[in-house]
């Protein structure tokens, strides 16, 4: 890494990177989203029949990867509008970053139950 | 000839004395890009600043629509096992819920869209690829958005 470099390498590029891929993610996401619940025109039959799948054990391992994306999408988002917005937005930048990663690190730990719960007990029986 | 007698006009006794004074002031030039009525209307617009600000005003909205959706879906009262046909009837028979999902998609889908757009416009490098590439992008939000609204506003609980 080339010295002096403020961005290069550091937090801000690998913030930049995963909130462009976070991003993708959940736009591709939204797409097959969109088809799934247009089924619900189709017949009721129609609908659930592909929701099971959402509710099988490999798809809810997705499901909390989709969670993880989206709330890191959120809460860096946040982030930058406050560097482009508040006065002291580009000199806090690294501690709200680090703000970022340990409030997204709580809610993920917090949706480990709710949406791998009814995996696990599929898998290990209740 | 001391330099303390030089003129007001800053540049010191090169080749005498300063050719203006208070009653002769040198012309005023216009700053380089300073507008006038002469200078001709933009033709571009302001699409990128529009598109830039559409992402932070439509990113605080999406948090809390798509936060409230995934806690809603995913997390409250057994989580994904109660999503069904008939959940979803029930959701939608309020009108706060048809608007929230509404609302939702279409900011969703926009701020997807242009940010997509701004990915094409960094890796995509041949004119053609980027014209394929964004053809493809557009074609698909279109349809994505209409079809997603036509069946928010066309949901029949009763379709059997």
């Amino acid at each position: 890494m080339p010295a002096g470099t403020l961005y290069r390498g550091r937090e801000g590029m690998w913030s930049w990177v995963a909130h462009r891929v976070t991003g993708v993610l959940i736009f591709f996401f939204l797409f097959v989203h969109v088809l799934d619940t247009a089924l619900v025109r189709v017949s009721p039959e129609a609908y659930d029949t592909v929701v099971a799948t959402y509710k099988t054990p490999i798809v809810a391992l997705l499901e909390y990867g989709l969670v993880a994306a989206i709330l890191f999408h959120a809460l860096n988002g946040l982030r930058v509008i406050a560097v482009d917005f508040w006065v002291k937005g580009a000199r806090y930048q690294k501690q709200m970053l680090w703000t970022v990663v340990a409030l997204w690190v709580v809610l993920m730990l917090g949706a480990i139950y709710p949406v791998l719960g009814h995996a696990a007990r599929e898998l290990f029986g209740s | 000839m001391s330099t303390t007698e030089s003129p007001a006009s800053g540049i010191g006794p090169v080749e005498g004395a300063s050719l203006y004074s208070a009653d002769n002031p040198a012309p005023l030039i216009e700053a380089p890009r300073a507008r006038t009525k002469k200078t001709p209307k933009s033709t571009r617009g302001n699409f990128e600043m529009v598109a830039w600000l559409f992402m932070r005003l439509s990113g605080v909205v999406l948090v809390v629509l798509v936060l409230g959706h995934l806690l809603i879906q995913l997390v409250l009262d057994g989580g994904v096992s109660k999503i069904g046909f008939a959940f979803v009837a029930g959701r939608w028979a309020s009108p706060f819920w048809q608007v929230w999902d509404l609302l939702m998609l279409w900011l969703a889908m926009l701020h997807g869209a242009n940010g997509l757009r701004t990915v094409i416009n960094d890796y995509a490098e041949r004119p053609n690829t980027r014209l394929w590439l964004k053809g493809l992008l557009y074609t698909a939000t279109v349809f994505t958005i209409l079809l997603g609204t036509l069946v928010i506003f066309t949901f029949d609980p009763n379709i059997r």
